[in-house]
């Protein structure tokens, strides 16, 4: 028993930080939320380069996934690569480098870049269908370009791994982005002053953030265990309390940041939109819940 | 990364759980004579074969088990429905201690008994005027020849009532302030000049009590570590208190599995995320434990995520029973397992530091925000 990161997945983590701190994925997420594709495409390619997208299917493990998944979260990466990177090779799909669209009802019930998308699957009945884009759709995460599906040909049968490969791969974007959230938050309350002080030397906002880190630090675990064992009461577990972390970090973060967290100048909106966004789809927590108890 | 036990452990496993299920005993509350009394015979029982300090080295009673296996024992003890640890203030707080800061002649003098609970000792942190806040402690050590006079008072001294010793600080030089100048003492509860009075807690027994020391003699024999470094000898207890050890994840685990046991009984839906975000949070627990089980047995210290397990355990305590409460209606006001166990759940937030002291610990030394008023 060894429960903790290998020195390999912890380079690996750093190396994706590296690259994506210096890529601006902010400014490409925004691009992306205006059709501008051309950013996160150059992102696309040189996470590509590092091995991102045939992780999977190249020997790593889930737990690297996951790893990868909590930077894609933290750096607030858009685009569909839960869909690519995680779900295609549960399906035993290679994407070839090609974006992939994957609608599973009724937990992904819209096509994420379905228009840009090289493959459109539909995972329902057991089967593999194709679907073409329908009616867009505005997302609360402007960055999450969604599409209704109109399905077509059934192309093949489904595998129950896809879902829970889906709901990991959330649940990491989920606590990277509470990470990214906390973060921020320490350093502007070590900066911000008001009525002469640092805000971060108030208890008010020390519990706020205490609370908040204690949520991240506990759901971390359940993640890397969901990522070991598959179980669906570990990836229900892991994707719960990475839901939970992530939006009281992204309430936390707001509160500490006022007002200028609330516009869209500031990377927190982007969180905080995700954050909402990816606690609804590959499983509610309601319906997460419900398999923990099943 | 891996979540595989050793066959070793496995074994282990295996031995303890078949022990357990021979033995185990419902026991009366250990905070009335008549439970403390059949509680020590419970721990010799225990000690008997081997299982009373399972992860202590083998010339005080233990077996040398590894973290790993100490934290699958707790597991299959709280599994099994065994009962609460009498003298939990000596082996998970005080032992530790003495592990880390006591002499060779301390540890062997000590700790054997502590294994068979012959001797029971109390915690002495608290006093009136100092909780949370042990740097204003009050109570003196005064130098005599050998030793040591100490005067003052502790208050809500846990197990105190009915244990034969107690631990705890003494202001030993009146020149220095706050943490400075203190100094960690054992004291034979029946020396002369020691007063204890009992005081009941919320169901009514003597949990607690208060401790009038009065020119009580202390060998310099009875001091942990040097005098005047008692702040710095107590952080190691402290965190041990807060974190690993007395709060081991078996205990949530066991609550956690007999709360999705009560809800199965109704299937109460209004109850159901209530229920699950219980067994997910001691499954989170247990995980976060392996986590940093993984990091001491590499080398770590324990340092301030001790105040990130408190601040969990003690809201996940209370929250299971407040949901066992509900799940069992008008009927939860008579008294049994779950009122019993939420009443003593309500102390978790309390002792050991409150939870807004670990708030401010979090703050402080893991996010490294600002000091400020309190």
């Amino acid at each position: 028993m060894r429960f903790a990161l290998s020195a390999e997945q912890n380079d690996f983590s750093a190396a994706l930080d590296d690259y994506l701190s210096t890529a601006d994925c902010d400014a490409a997420a925004r691009a992306w939320a205006d059709d501008d594709l051309g950013p996160g495409m150059k992102l696309w390619h040189g996470l590509s380069a590092l091995g991102l997208l045939d992780l999977l299917d190249s020997g790593g493990s889930l737990v690297d996934l996951v790893v990868a998944f909590e930077r894609l979260g933290y750096h607030a990466v858009p685009g569909p690569w839960v869909e690519t990177a995680a779900v295609l090779p549960a399906l035993a799909i290679g994407s070839g480098g090609r974006l992939a669209s994957v609608v599973l009802p009724p937990h992904v019930p819209y096509g994420l870049d379905a228009d840009v998308s090289d493959l459109r699957l539909l995972l329902v009945d057991d089967g593999v269908h194709e679907f073409e884009p329908g009616e867009r759709l505005k997302s609360v995460d402007r960055a999450r370009r969604l599409f209704r599906p109109e399905p077509g040909a059934r192309i093949g049968d489904g595998v129950p791994l896809a879902f829970e490969h889906g709901a990991l791969a959330t649940a990491a974007q989920l606590l990277g982005a509470g990470e990214w959230l906390l973060a921020t938050s320490v350093a502007y309350a070590k900066q911000r002053k008001q009525y002469g002080r640092e805000i971060g030397s108030y208890q008010a906002i020390k519990h706020l953030l205490a609370d908040t880190v204690t949520a991240l630090e506990l759901a971390r675990p359940l993640l890397y265990a969901a990522a070991l064992t598959a179980s669906a009461r570990d990836v229900s577990a892991a994707k719960v309390a990475a839901g939970q972390a992530a939006s009281l970090a992204a309430r936390t973060g707001l509160q500490v940041h006022g007002a200028i967290g609330y516009t869209a100048e500031h990377g927190l909106g982007l969180r905080l939109t995700k954050v909402r966004a990816l606690v609804g789809v590959w499983g509610t927590p309601a319906f997460h819940r419900g398999r923990v108890l099943a | 990364m891996d979540l595989d036990l050793p066959e070793s452990t496995l074994a282990f496993r295996a031995e303890v759980r078949d022990w357990l299920a021979e033995h185990v005993v419902t026991l009366p509350s250990f905070d009335t004579a008549e439970g403390f009394a059949l509680h020590r015979e419970w721990e010799a029982e225990l000690a008997d074969a081997r299982l009373s300090v399972v992860s202590w080295p083998e010339e005080f009673g233990g077996r040398d088990a590894s973290l790993v296996d100490w934290l699958v024992f707790e597991e299959e003890y709280y599994a099994a429905g065994a009962p609460g640890r009498v003298n939990q203030n000596g082996l998970f707080m005080l032992a530790p201690t003495l592990f880390s800061h006591g002499t060779p002649e301390q540890q062997a003098r000590i700790l054997p008994k502590m294994a068979r609970s012959e001797e029971v000792w109390a915690q002495a942190w608290s006093e009136p005027e100092a909780g949370s806040d042990i740097a204003a402690l009050r109570s003196t050590a005064t130098r005599t020849s050998d030793g040591w006079l100490l005067s003052g008072q502790k208050t809500w001294s846990s197990r105190a009532a009915f244990a034969d010793k107690a631990f705890g600080l003494f202001r030993s030089d009146p020149a220095e302030v706050r943490h400075r100048g203190l100094t960690y003492f054992m004291i034979d509860l029946r020396a002369d000049g020691v007063q204890v009075r009992p005081i009941a807690q919320l169901d009514g027994e003597p949990g607690f009590a208060e401790l009038f020391f009065d020119e009580v003699f202390v060998p310099d024999e009875d001091v942990i570590g040097e005098p005047g470094a008692g702040w710095r000898v107590a952080m190691t207890t402290a965190n041990n208190e807060r974190g690993l050890s007395l709060r081991s994840p078996g205990r949530f685990l066991a609550t956690a599995e007999r709360l999705v046991r009560l809800w199965s009984e109704t299937r109460d839906p209004a109850l159901a995320d209530r229920v699950a975000d219980a067994w997910i949070g001691a499954r989170a627990y247990q995980l976060y434990t392996f986590g940093t089980a993984t990091r001491l047995v590499e080398g770590a210290a324990l340092g301030p995520e001790s105040s990130v397990n408190k601040l969990f355990w003690s809201q996940l305590d209370v929250s299971m029973h407040e949901t066992a409460l509900e799940l069992l209606g008008p009927a939860a006001e008579v008294a049994g397992d779950w009122p019993d166990g939420w009443l003593f759940s309500l102390a978790g937030p309390i002792y050991g530091g409150t939870d807004q002291i670990q708030r401010n610990i979090v703050a402080e030394r893991l996010l490294g925000l600002p000091r400020g008023d309190r």
